[in-house]
């Protein structure tokens, strides 16, 4: 990857507020969100709170905008601290993505702070290029990815579209009671 | 040369379910139980419900119906039933699972059925089913048989009606083939 794309994906935005996550059954996880202007002054704002939002929720590594109720296509990730990650771009935020490709489908389980009870075994592409512009800048910028960060992405892209892993579920038996480590 | 054997042991195929409260050594002390006949465990499925053991198994053993409940029945308990039902012989294979139907939303009466009565009124055939509520969040996982022929564009235009009436989230897919390596 590219310096010049890590540069363009690094956000240097105000301080977030941590919002509310909202939960399934809520239908703004079950609604297709809207295209949005990057550029615009609430779409920077959206973007630091979804950095603050995910910051605060331990074990979040990606939280898409209607997860905190707002239905615009906008999600933050970051999965560099991840074991299961071998590329990574770092924290960032993409605006409006589109899944350019995708390929190699793995089946994997993976869970969601709205869906806090389950986890979901779910098959997903283990290449990955999405498209999207960054917040703030508006620059249009292309991810190229593979192992966890392909499988966050698509699920952050899932949210935009409406749709929860349990839309994805492998099976009767793909769907797990969630174990809590703490 | 083929020889034939003059006693064929008359091997019968039940069905045991025991069902209520969990402790530990249950699965032992039933699978002990029939072992003393020679009971062959095949097939089974146990999980535990909100706590609630739930446990069915076919098994085969010469011996009579009523044999079989003399020898299980110490092991019941006020809360923790036990049944066993005779089965025919032959028994139909099992359907491969072509579809995967995912439904979730609010929890309310009838989702279950409103969505399998669609499934039904198809031709489709329900061979796996888990239910979870979890607050209000209402989970059907369900692995479908649809046989050759079914319209799925149709079906799911169903399942589409159903679902907004119900205010859930229907989704059906393709099932797909497990890797053989
Ligand atoms: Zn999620």
């Amino acid at each position: 990857m590219s310096q010049e794309l890590l540069a363009q994906l690094a956000l240097d935005l105000p301080k977030g507020l941590v919002r509310t996550a909202v939960q399934a059954p809520d239908p703004v996880l079950s609604t297709r969100c809207v295209e949005v202007d990057p550029c615009d002054p609430a779409t920077v704002s959206l973007a630091a709170d979804l950095l603050a939002t995910m910051a605060a929720a331990p074990g979040c590594v990606g939280l898409a905008a209607n997860q905190i109720g707002v239905g615009q296509r906008v999600f933050s990730l970051d999965v560099s601290a991840h074991s299961k990650t071998r590329t990574h771009h770092g924290r960032f935020v993409l605006v409006n993505p589109v899944i350019e490709q995708a390929s190699r489908n793995e089946k994997a389980r993976e869970g969601c702070l709205s869906v806090p009870d389950f986890t979901g075994d779910v098959k997903r592409a283990t290449r990955l290029t999405v498209s999207g512009r960054v917040p703030g800048t508006g620059a249009a910028v292309i991810i190229t990815t593979d192992a966890f960060e392909a499988r966050a992405i698509q699920h952050e892209v899932d949210h935009l579209e409406g749709l929860l892993f349990l839309d994805r579920a492998a099976g009767a038996h793909a769907i797990h009671a969630r174990q809590n480590y703490l | 040369m083929h020889l034939k054997s003059n006693s064929v042991p008359s091997v019968n195929s039940y069905a045991v379910t025991v069902v209520g409260h969990d402790r530990p050594g249950i699965v032992a002390g039933v699978t002990g139980a029939l072992a003393t006949h020679g009971g062959n465990i095949e097939d089974s499925s146990m999980t535990l419900l909100r706590g609630y053991f739930a446990w069915t198994l076919l098994v085969s053993l010469d011996a009579d119906l009523a044999t079989v409940e003399t020898t299980l029945a110490p092991l019941a308990e006020p809360n923790l039933k036990i049944a066993v039902i005779e089965l025919a012989p032959e028994v139909t294979g099992t359907q491969a699972a072509t579809h995967w139907l995912s439904v979730h939303g609010s929890d309310r009466p009838g989702i279950v059925s409103a969505v399998t009565a669609v499934v039904a009124g198809a031709g489709g055939n329900i061979t796996d089913l888990t239910t979870r509520l979890a607050g209000t969040l209402y989970v059907v996982l369900a692995d479908v048989f649809l046989p050759p022929g079914v319209d799925v564009a149709v079906l799911e235009q169903q399942l589409a009606a159903v679902s907004a009436q119900l205010g859930v989230e229907v989704t059906l897919r393709v099932a797909d083939n497990d890797d053989v390596l």
